[in-house]
């Protein structure tokens, strides 16, 4: 009888804790996206019941596949695609908003606090990308003059500041070896912007809570400035003094603006902004289309502006 | 042994299988062919049109960097391509031209008046249409009546005009994006690496092509 001593397995035989862990760890990760690429897109998303709004337009919505699957979301890549892919990853739950700076009621909010303190209302809006193309999205939400009303501005504030999660581990465009933007993303808006009734908190799109793509769990919607001014998952909310920096304008003062007014006769300096294609209507012969003042919400909107130059204030 | 099966290696060079000219058409001309399928079946997702301008535009780059790769491949790694060059140029010439037809036709519905203004007005579309111009002089001479007609010498010089065309569409590709995604400026580096050889060789070549034993 042959039995051999412990001695006579050579410790390089022996796979090391590290690589079998590993293994498995890949074998559940092999096994979770195998589950999830069985399931429907957007399974977790929950339904919210939403009241319709004055505010909506009757043009032809987008679809909601065109809407969650093409998008500029740069900590997930640059590339249209990229959010879609690679924004699963993103961990949407629990989620806190913290507001704070010249505010009566700094807080910290979790989201279904913040989702529960404000009946939602369905918002038709057009989207005007810097890019020169558009879309018709319904979201979800409520107004930001809500939230701004509740947290008591003093009189010293002035502007109001967005930030998105900063999360390298969920986030791989963070990483890049090529950095696009510096991280976090920022935004703001002055506090009249702000409070104006088109302004909107989403926490849904198509009657659901939004994809992550989308900028989950809770993002801005300003649907008379180009879209970047429309910050996705935000963290922090402060109301201050002086205006905030914005992640596009610190990239490139000269090509994208504080104000970014959607704004037919003042061109981006590489490309004209005069019209706008459609996402989704005649496909590859779609003819483009006139891109209208403000996006084509000047009534609500163009008394804010009055007596700036929007060349120079772009 | 070893030393002697490398130097036979290096005499022979890679023995390349010997492909009809007329296969680097055909299979070059695939993508385009997939592109106009797919973006008239509505598969080239939520912004066909874009999608098809830009990948054109990319093959045409991508169709001039192969056709500047065969002079490097064939001096430093004693890979011949040679005689696929023309297809080559040629190929990128066509992309470019199928590039520019989506932009005029698709993208600007053939509004002359927006189309001016671009080229006028935008740097990257002046760039875009300055690098088409400057591969049709090259394009229409790439065939050997040319060469015979305007002489090996002068037919080498205009063909030359190959290097700022390569600029230009590396530059077109950088101006057109948003910030400085990684993509374009891997573009733009291959380009420099490409244009930069041709600048760096003749000062490193030794004189002398004799190699002496070791």
């Amino acid at each position: 009888m042959l039995i051999r001593r412990p001695d006579d397995i050579l410790p390089s035989e022996i796979t090391p804790r590290e690589v079998y862990f590993n293994r498995r760890q890949w074998m559940a990760g092999a096994a979770g996206l195998a589950l999830a690429a069985s399931l429907p897109k957007g399974l977790e998303a929950a339904p919210l019941s939403a009241a319709k709004s004055p505010f909506s337009t009757d043009e032809k919505k987008t679809s909601r596949e065109d809407v969650t699957s093409y998008n500029n979301y740069y900590e997930f890549g640059t590339g249209k695609e990229d959010p879609a892919a690679k924004a699963g990853s993103l961990k949407t739950s629990p989620w806190t908003v913290k507001v704070d700076g010249m505010v009566g009621k700094p807080a910290e909010f979790a989201l279904e606090d913040l989702i529960k303190s404000s009946p939602l209302e369905e918002r038709i809006y057009r989207m005007r990308c810097v890019e020169g193309w558009s879309m018709v999205i319904p979201w979800v939400g409520f107004p930001l003059a809500d939230l701004v009303k509740r947290v008591e501005p003093l009189g010293s504030a002035k502007y109001v500041a967005f930030e998105t999660a900063f999360r390298p581990d969920e986030m791989p465009g963070l990483d890049s070896i090529f950095p696009v933007l510096e991280w976090p993303y920022v935004e703001g808006l002055r506090l009249d912007e702000a409070m104006n009734p088109l302004t909107l908190l989403a926490v849904g799109l198509y009657g659901e809570t939004l994809p992550n793509q989308n900028g989950a769990p809770i993002r801005l919607v300003v649907p008379w400035k180009y879209g970047f001014k429309g910050i996705k998952s935000i963290t922090r909310i402060s109301f201050v003094e002086k205006q905030p920096p914005t992640s596009w304008n610190k990239q490139a003062p000269s090509e994208y603006g504080f104000y970014a007014n959607v704004n037919p006769n003042v061109d981006h300096p590489r490309w004209s902004q005069a019209t706008e294609r459609r996402i989704g209507e005649g496909g590859l012969f779609a003819k483009r289309r006139p891109t209208l003042m403000f996006n084509g919400y000047a009534e609500q909107v163009a008394s804010l502006y009055a007596g700036m130059d929007l060349r120079k204030l772009y | 042994m070893v030393g002697r099966a490398s130097v036979q290696s290096e005499k022979k060079g890679f023995a390349l299988p010997q492909v009809p000219k007329i296969a680097v058409y055909i299979v070059g001309f695939i993508p385009a062919v997939w592109l106009f399928y797919a973006g008239i079946d509505d598969r080239l997702g939520a912004d066909p049109m874009r999608y098809l301008e830009q990948a054109l535009g990319l093959w045409a780059l991508r169709f001039l960097i192969a056709t500047l790769a065969i002079t490097p491949l064939r001096q430093l790694f004693n890979v011949n391509l040679l005689r696929y060059r023309r297809a080559l140029g040629l190929l990128a010439f066509y992309y470019a031209a199928l590039h520019l037809t989506t932009y005029l036709v698709l993208d600007q519905g053939l509004d002359m008046a927006a189309i001016v203004a671009d080229i006028v007005k935008r740097p990257y579309i002046t760039i875009g249409m300055a690098t088409f111009v400057i591969l049709i002089p090259l394009a229409v001479t790439s065939n050997n009546a040319a060469i015979r007609r305007m002489g090996g010498q002068a037919w080498a010089k205009l063909h030359r005009l190959v290097y700022v065309a390569a600029i230009g569409a590396a530059l077109h590709f950088l101006l057109v994006v948003k910030s400085w995604p990684p993509e374009p400026l891997v573009y733009a580096a291959i380009v420099a690496a490409l244009l930069g050889y041709r600048l760096v060789r003749p000062m490193v070549k030794k004189p002398s092509p004799r190699r002496r034993p070791a």
